[in-house]
């Protein structure tokens, strides 16, 4: 089959407790961009289980079509039900680029149905556009060069290099996108989407595995992508006790806090608050990073962060070269006084 | 019981990162290690040999030199070690590596195949899902603790907020995660072992039910359109504040300045 039968540009709608992820809405808002340049159509595609009324949403952020496949052996994330349904999706409906979160789940799934539908798949972009492909022609062989190709750009070495990949001879073109780095639209109130429904059929087999248990982190902390102001904290902070004053700081800005790998390894934070290139990637207003000191793979997820403020006793610590602002002292007595000199300015309002 | 660990030989890039002067990438400059995420995995499978007398045999594709990687497997325990090696596998994207390592594992009897979840120079994490499709079994990715009962392994799969206790029938493949466990050092008596032993090496016509057309640069769906080292934002202002009132006072007036406050 020819891959100009391919058309669309189609979204993976995470969804975790009948609650949409943010991700989702994310590549929505990139893929209208994508369906725009290539005079297409955004589809969303919707697995679980009693999940329809969630269609509505998923139009209001940028969807013009919903494939929803509901059904009991989706309503909590598998490899194979999952994989089973959006590989029948893809085969039946022929997308020209499918976009899925590189979240916990899409980096299971993507792989998992790249490799069934016999296609390539770029992990963690976090760029994507519409452009030629070889980027210029060959000369000699300009007929050759292909249009219209989704380039998906990633970094690799930890973040230290940047490569932009092309799927062009295979369809549909995949990639996992990863989360905080799109913008989604703002969105459209009443909006609506054509609702579609679709059964693949599920027979378990020795790939469908058995969920014993499901074991949540108790925490009812806010997601730091979403913070304006993210107080972070490193190893050098120095006990989970002495979070207390980033804590502090983070309150009297309106802030939240973040922390690195270091502290989540020694079992200080729990993982949902890691920044950073096995943690999540963050774009707040501002970054304060206390006592941190930098490493390349923390760097890759608050870089694009609008203004960073790094404190740090270690003059030499690498965080100073990506810092706006950076500060060498002692954390303990700088921060209890800013949060002091804060509170002051702020009573004072 | 039978275990399968792949692994990856990559360049160091944590921590030890080296640049030439003119700010890109200085390779040849970078240690060659095993990849943290399958050594994980390594010793994942050891202390399956350790409970169970596994028979743990560490599988690698790349370069002859990739080769130490195995050794070092050795050392710290596994049994035997394979390296699939061969001109035409180069320039693999994840869709030919994947299609390689599974036409290789068709000649193995196993029970289990525990792969690192992602490599710190590609950061993918996508081998491990893959090899398990083309093998036709179930995938357990991001394991945190792995155990076995009879027939079965169960496994805690890490998500953000969240783990799922999930149990597979094996035939298996798991991708582990660093946090899974210290991975042990390697013995004197283990190294002194690994240098002798030999290990096996296979090429193309070793590999089991695979075209021509999957495989290496040219069997590779995506390419690659360019690749450049990171260009990163230069540093800002660094000031060592006399007292901690001076610092205060220039956070907030970097603060105001913005403002943020």
């Amino acid at each position: 089959m020819g891959l100009e039968e391919y058309k669309g540009v189609y979204v993976f709608a995470q969804q975790v407790d009948n609650q949409i992820s943010g991700i989702s809405f994310e590549l929505l808002g990139k893929a209208r961009e994508l369906a725009g340049d290539l005079k297409e159509t955004v589809t969303a595609v919707l697995l679980g289980h009693n999940v329809k009324d969630l269609a509505d949403q998923l139009a209001e952020y940028g969807a013009d079509k919903v494939i929803v496949v509901d059904d009991p052996e989706l309503e909590v994330y598998r490899t194979e039900p999952y994989a089973h349904a959006l590989a029948s999706v893809i085969n039946h409906y022929k997308p020209e680029i499918m976009l899925v979160g590189a979240t916990a789940i899409g980096r299971d799934l993507g792989p998992t149905v790249s490799a069934r539908v016999a296609t390539g798949l770029t992990a963690d972009c976090t760029k994507l556009d519409i452009g030629d492909f070889p980027l210029n022609p060959i000369p000699g062989k300009e007929a050759e060069q292909k249009h219209n190709q989704l380039l998906m750009t990633r970094p690799a070495f930890g973040g230290n290099t940047i490569a932009t990949i092309a799927c062009p001879d295979n369809r549909p073109q995949m990639a996992t996108v990863r989360p905080g780095v799109m913008q989604k639209i703002e969105p459209i109130k009443g909006a609506k989407a054509v609702v579609e429904e679709f059964h693949p059929g599920f027979t378990p087999n020795n790939r469908y595995v058995t969920i014993k248990e499901v074991v949540k982190a108790v925490s009812n902390i806010a997601d730091i992508m979403d913070a304006k102001i993210l107080v972070s904290g490193g190893r050098g902070v120095g006990s989970p006790e002495n979070f207390k004053l980033l804590e502090d700081l983070a309150e009297v800005l309106g802030g939240q806090v973040s922390c690195s790998r270091a502290v989540v390894d020694a079992g200080w934070k729990p993982k949902d608050l890691q920044v950073g290139q096995t943690g999540k990637t963050v774009r707040p207003q501002v970054y304060f990073a206390i006592g941190i000191s930098g490493a390349i793979q923390h760097v890759a997820g608050m870089e694009e962060s609008d203004l960073i403020i790094a404190i740090n006793r270690d003059e030499d610590a690498p965080i100073f070269d990506v810092a706006d602002y950076g500060i060498v002292g002692d954390l303990n007595k700088i921060v209890p006084q800013l949060t002091e000199k804060l509170k002051a300015a702020k009573a004072a309002k | 019981m039978k275990v399968i660990v792949c692994v990856k030989q990559v360049p160091d890039t944590k921590g030890g990162v080296k640049f030439n002067p003119d700010g890109t990438l200085d390779r040849a400059a970078m240690l060659a290690i095993m990849n943290p995420d399958d050594k994980a995995g390594l010793e994942a499978a050891l202390r399956l040999k350790d409970q169970y007398g596994a028979e743990v045999t560490v599988l690698t594709m790349g370069l002859p030199k990739a080769a130490d990687v195995l050794r070092e497997a050795l050392a710290m325990g596994a049994d035997k070690g394979i390296l699939v090696t061969d001109r035409v596998l180069g320039g693999a994207d994840t869709w030919a590596t994947s299609t390689t390592i599974a036409g290789a594992i068709r000649n193995l009897e196993y029970d289990l195949i525990i792969t690192g979840r992602q490599a710190i120079d590609g950061d993918t994490a996508q081998v491990g899902p893959q090899i398990a499709e083309h093998l036709g079994i179930p995938v357990i990715s991001y394991a945190q603790d792995i155990q076995i009962e009879g027939d079965k392994v169960i496994v805690q799969r890490q998500y953000d907020d969240r783990y799922h206790v999930l149990e597979a029938q094996m035939p298996c493949l798991i991708t582990a995660l660093s946090e899974l466990n210290d991975p042990r050092y390697m013995t004197p008596g283990g190294i002194f072992d690994a240098c002798a032993a030999e290990i096996t090496t296979w090429g193309r016509a070793d590999l089991k039910d695979v075209e021509d057309c999957n495989l290496g640069l040219a069997g590779s769906p995506t390419k690659i359109a360019k690749a450049s080292d990171k260009v990163r934002k230069g540093a800002g202002e660094k000031v060592v504040p006399e007292s901690p009132e001076d610092a205060v006072s220039y956070i907030v007036g970097k603060l105001t300045e913005k403002h943020i406050i």
